[in-house]
């Protein structure tokens, strides 16, 4: 009874972010093929979500997919729903997205010094979203643009401005960064691996700055990584995504402490710990992601588990609630336990 | 051992396989490669075989039938000395062919050499590259003409003079690829066992830059049958009653405003052969190398 | 930006000497010397030698060249065995032509590539992607001179709009000038910007899927911005050396097309004189034309400079 209360409780506060059921689909050779094949997501106001999965495990495109950023490369196709406070983004034209974007969601990415031009300054690439969005003058623009660049810890503010990327360090460029997609105080903050381009001692001090930031703004942030370390440190909750399907969501401590997807679990057993096992090998996930083309008929992660037996590999696995709040996308939590199938 | 070389034979062949299965899939993906060749393959016949096809001897002069349209008996109509214009855009392509061809391979053997060379030893490389450097800061026509003023008009010459202009530019680029080559793991490798320096140079880098030799060498082919066509054109070229494609625009100088066509057929003819060896260029870039695909990087 | 530009022209000391011993030989190699050259096949020995020692070519060849540099700095580039006058004064009186037909044709040729160029690139796989890369193909495989043929047909004999031939001077007025050079500079552009169009799109193809666009999108920014602040910034030093480069086949072009034209210009001396075999002349616009594409080539690395930060010294 008192779970079921502390659901209502959530779910009196509106979402920021609601995906239902989203897909997102490519041409590969005259075929539609899901990079995101089904996934459901809920980002609450002022909540930190992780989103954890190799490379190719469509967690860059569904992030990505939020902003519609895909739809000026290549032929793309959505299915489901993004809610953005309410309103069904994938039925917006671009030039109504042009409005969120930047501006009431933003977006950091992975590598600062390639997500910069190279041939603007700073102040020209950070001005430009203020006087956007916000409508302000030059100067008042460039007030706040220092102001910015001050709160996100870059020191000499004004001398930075005058910058070219290439001129500051790895960790300045990430700051910069972040200060352009944090500009117009945006509700919704996407970063798509910050970190990972970046030295380790920068990248704890880019996370303490971006859960820092959280806490002052209280935007939401969607964080996309394969680290699972930050993702213990910053998120309040976490989803295993493989292959376009998230395969397990719980509370960071829950899916630390009782890990059920088989992936989940391989994943962490990957991290190395430091003092103990050293001379041990590292255990790995056998194989590698299979491509968009060849994904298995039943649970997607059939070919790589070791507990995966035939109905695996016929049938997708249910969506099961193992404990309140704690699920996952696997055949063997399906009987026993809690039963509650959401969709497929 | 046995055992192990059947095996690997048998991997060998099986890499193979796939490998041929991605070649035919490319070369199915890239009409260019098959337009420009057919394409060049038609005029190379043509020129080939025109005696067969039409005895008619291309400096024949009939005053009578000058400047006649193209009609049944002169396919391309004729010029204003009465030459049949057909069989002369023929043999003109005998003469853009021979010279544009002998430049290609001339330039080619001679720029592999100088860049192989240059990319294994330094102090070389630093003379010959500057050499390179100021002979493309020449505009080629130009350095064409000069050497032509001097030397004298004659085929020989076109192509003496324009293989100097194209060796350069072949030169950098083997020297660009066999710069990537050397540093690869198999000629460090190949060093630390010893290898001589010539064999490491002939065995190992030259083959690495064969594809990106057969792709310039198409276009040199191209451009070179554009200069000398450009050089017959302002009288530098072939000689002058030989049928040479820049030959024949040059004589229609005077005349075409009146009779189009003598401009038109040899003008075609340039366009065609040019575009074909083009698309073959391009055709074989894309099929060559896998990461460019339709074209994308130039 | 001034050490920038000072090493740039630094660099070009070892070209241009290649350049001058080029351009020396090409008077040196003449079998039998520039006398045979000059004075033709009626010539006697004996006259050739006389001539051949006049011009101090038995001399030895160090000397030759020395003597040769030297005066070439000095502004005496020899003198044209049949206009009676210098060399240098004969490529004064013949340039302006050229330099007017030149610069225009290059106006031609990016106002044509530029645009076109970057639609071609933005609408990647469309009929109009498809239209320019053929066009620009077909226009690649054209001698200018060729598609000055065509157009002196389509203008000036069937339509009649533009002159045939013929060259007004500027002191006739620009529109007379203009309308003279109209045909020939026309056809020189459409050939320069079929290799242009081609470069500004594969360039901008290069840039469009770079990391920074996708920002400057979630940024909220217009398309139109993205691609031409974002996208052509980042490409313009790819169509700028494509330009600077292309601007020797531009001047190559010029000169064929002025004597289709009869435009008293370099060409229509050049082509004299390989008709007379005046080989100082010869030299000379070889000379000429190489020195000013090595300086439109210098100009265009220090654009680059101002185009792209990381190239000037003392930043970073």
């Amino acid at each position: 009874m008192m779970q079921e209360n502390k659901k209502e409780i959530e779910s009196m506060q509106d979402p920021i972010l609601e995906i239902r059921n989203l897909r997102v689909l490519f041409p590969v050779h005259k075929k539609w093929l899901p990079a995101v094949d089904g996934v459901d997501l809920t980002i609450q106001p002022g909540e930190i979500t992780g989103i954890v999965g190799e490379s190719g495990s469509g967690k860059s495109v569904m992030s990505q997919s939020v902003l519609r950023l895909r739809d000026h490369d290549t032929a793309v196709r959505y299915e489901g729903e993004i809610l953005f406070e309410k309103e069904n983004l994938l039925k917006w034209s671009l030039k109504q997205m042009r409005n969120i974007r930047g501006n009431r969601i933003s977006v950091i990415f992975q590598d600062p010094l390639n997500s910069l031009s190279p041939v603007h300054t700073v102040e020209s690439q950070l001005m430009e979203v203020l006087i956007l969005h916000k409508k302000i003058s030059k100067e008042e623009a460039k007030k706040k643009s220092v102001q910015m660049l001050k709160m996100i810890g870059i020191p000499n503010p004004e001398n930075c401005m005058k910058k070219y990327p290439f001129e500051l360090s790895g960790g300045m460029q990430q700051r910069v960064m972040i200060a352009i997609a944090l500009a117009c105080e945006p509700k919704l903050l996407i970063a798509d691996e910050p970190t990972t381009a970046l030295d380790v001692t920068i990248q704890e001090q880019i996370l303490y700055l971006i859960q820092d930031l959280n806490k002052k703004l209280g935007m939401s942030i969607l964080f996309i990584t394969h680290d699972l370390g930050a993702v213990s440190n910053l998120c309040h909750s976490v989803k295993v995504m493989y292959l376009g399907q998230i395969v397990e969501d719980a509370k960071t401590e829950e899916l630390f402490t009782h890990p059920l997807h088989p992936y989940t679990k391989g994943l962490l057993a990957c991290i190395p710990h430091l003092a103990v096992e050293r001379r041990k090998e590292l255990p790995t996930i056998p194989g590698s992601v299979p491509s968009l083309s060849h994904i298995p008929e039943g649970c997607h992660f059939c070919t790589r588990c070791h507990e995966a037996d035939e109905r695996c590999r016929k049938m997708p696995p249910p969506v099961v609630e193992a404990t309140p709040g704690h699920t996952v996308k696997c055949w063997k939590y399906a009987e026993g336990g809690k039963k509650n199938e959401v969709g497929v | 051992m046995n055992l192990r070389k059947r095996k690997t034979s048998a991997l060998n062949q099986a890499i193979f396989r796939e490998q041929r299965e991605i070649r035919k899939e490319r070369l199915l993906a890239s009409p260019a490669l098959i337009i420009g060749a057919v394409g060049f393959l038609i005029i190379l016949l043509l020129a080939v075989f025109v005696p067969l096809l039409n005895p008619t001897d291309p400096n024949a002069m009939e005053v009578a039938n000058r400047l006649q349209p193209p009609s049944g008996k002169y396919l391309l109509g004729t010029d204003e000395f009465g030459r049949d214009l057909f069989v002369r855009v023929m043999y003109g392509a005998r003469v853009s062919l021979w010279v544009g061809g002998c430049v290609a391979v001339f330039s080619c053997i001679l720029g592999t050499i100088v860049g192989v060379y240059a990319s294994y030893f330094k102090v070389l490389d630093q003379i010959l590259m500057r050499i390179c450097d100021g002979l493309i800061a020449i505009p080629g026509i130009l350095l064409a003409i000069a050497l032509i003023a001097a030397l004298g008009t004659s085929s020989w010459n076109v192509i003496l003079a324009l293989t100097i202009v194209y060796t350069p530019s072949v030169a950098r680029t083997v020297r660009a690829s066999a710069m990537v080559i050397r540093e690869q793991a198999y000629v460090e490798a190949a060093k630390v066992q010893g290898f001589g320096n010539l064999r490491i140079l002939w065995r190992m880098i030259l083959p690495g830059v064969i594809s990106p030799l057969t792709v310039q060498a198409s276009f040199i082919f191209a451009q070179a049958i554009i200069s000398e066509a450009s050089l017959s054109f302002l009288g530098a070229g072939i000689p002058a009653p030989a049928a040479s494609w820049g030959n024949m625009l040059e004589a229609s100088k005077l005349v075409f405003s009146k009779a189009p066509w003598t401009m038109i057929c040899p003008g075609a003819a340039v366009i065609l052969c040019v575009m074909s060896l083009n698309l073959l260029g391009d055709g074989l870039r894309d099929f060559l190398d896998p990461r460019v695909k339709g074209g994308q990087k130039k | 930006m001034l050490s920038y530009i000072l090493k740039r022209i630094l660099s070009l000391i070892p070209v241009l000497f290649v350049v001058s011993c080029v351009v020396f030989l090409v008077v040196y190699i003449i079998p039998g010397g520039p006398a045979t050259a000059l004075l033709g096949l009626e010539a006697t020995p004996d006259q050739i030698e006389a001539l051949n020692t006049e011009l101090g070519f038995n001399r030895p060849f160090f000397v030759q060249y020395a003597d040769w540099f030297v005066n070439v700095l000095k502004g005496d580039w020899g003198t044209s065995y049949f206009l009676h006058q210098s060399v240098l004064e004969a490529i004064g009186e013949y340039f302006l032509p050229t330099l007017s037909l030149a610069v225009l044709a290059q106006i031609f040729a990016l106002i044509l590539s530029v645009p076109l160029g970057i639609l071609a690139a933005y609408r990647r796989g469309t009929a109009l992607d498809v239209t320019a890369v053929s066009v620009s193909l077909v226009g690649a495989a054209l001698p200018g001179f060729l598609l000055s043929m065509f157009l002196m047909l389509l203008f000036g004999v069937h339509l009649q709009i533009f002159p045939v031939a013929g060259y007004a001077g500027l002191e006739e007025g620009l529109a007379e000038h203009l309308r003279y050079l109209f045909l020939p500079a026309l056809s020189l552009g459409i050939v320069q910007a079929a290799y242009l169009t081609r470069m500004t799109r594969s360039s901008l193809l290069e840039v469009l899927y770079k990391n920074f666009i996708q920002t400057a999108r979630a940024k909220g920014i217009k398309e139109s911005k993205v691609v031409l602040k974002y996208a052509l910034k980042n490409g313009a030093p790819v169509i700028l050396t494509a330009v600077g480069q292309s601007f020797g086949s531009l001047i190559a072009g010029t000169i064929v097309t002025e004597t289709l034209f009869n435009i008293p210009g370099l060409g229509m001396l050049t082509l004299t004189s390989i008709n007379r075999r005046d080989v100082f002349v010869i030299q000379g616009v070889v000379l000429f034309i190489t020195l000013l594409y090595v300086l439109v080539n210098l100009a265009v690395d220090i654009l680059y400079g101002f185009v792209d930060p990381r190239l000037r010294p003392g930043r970073k």
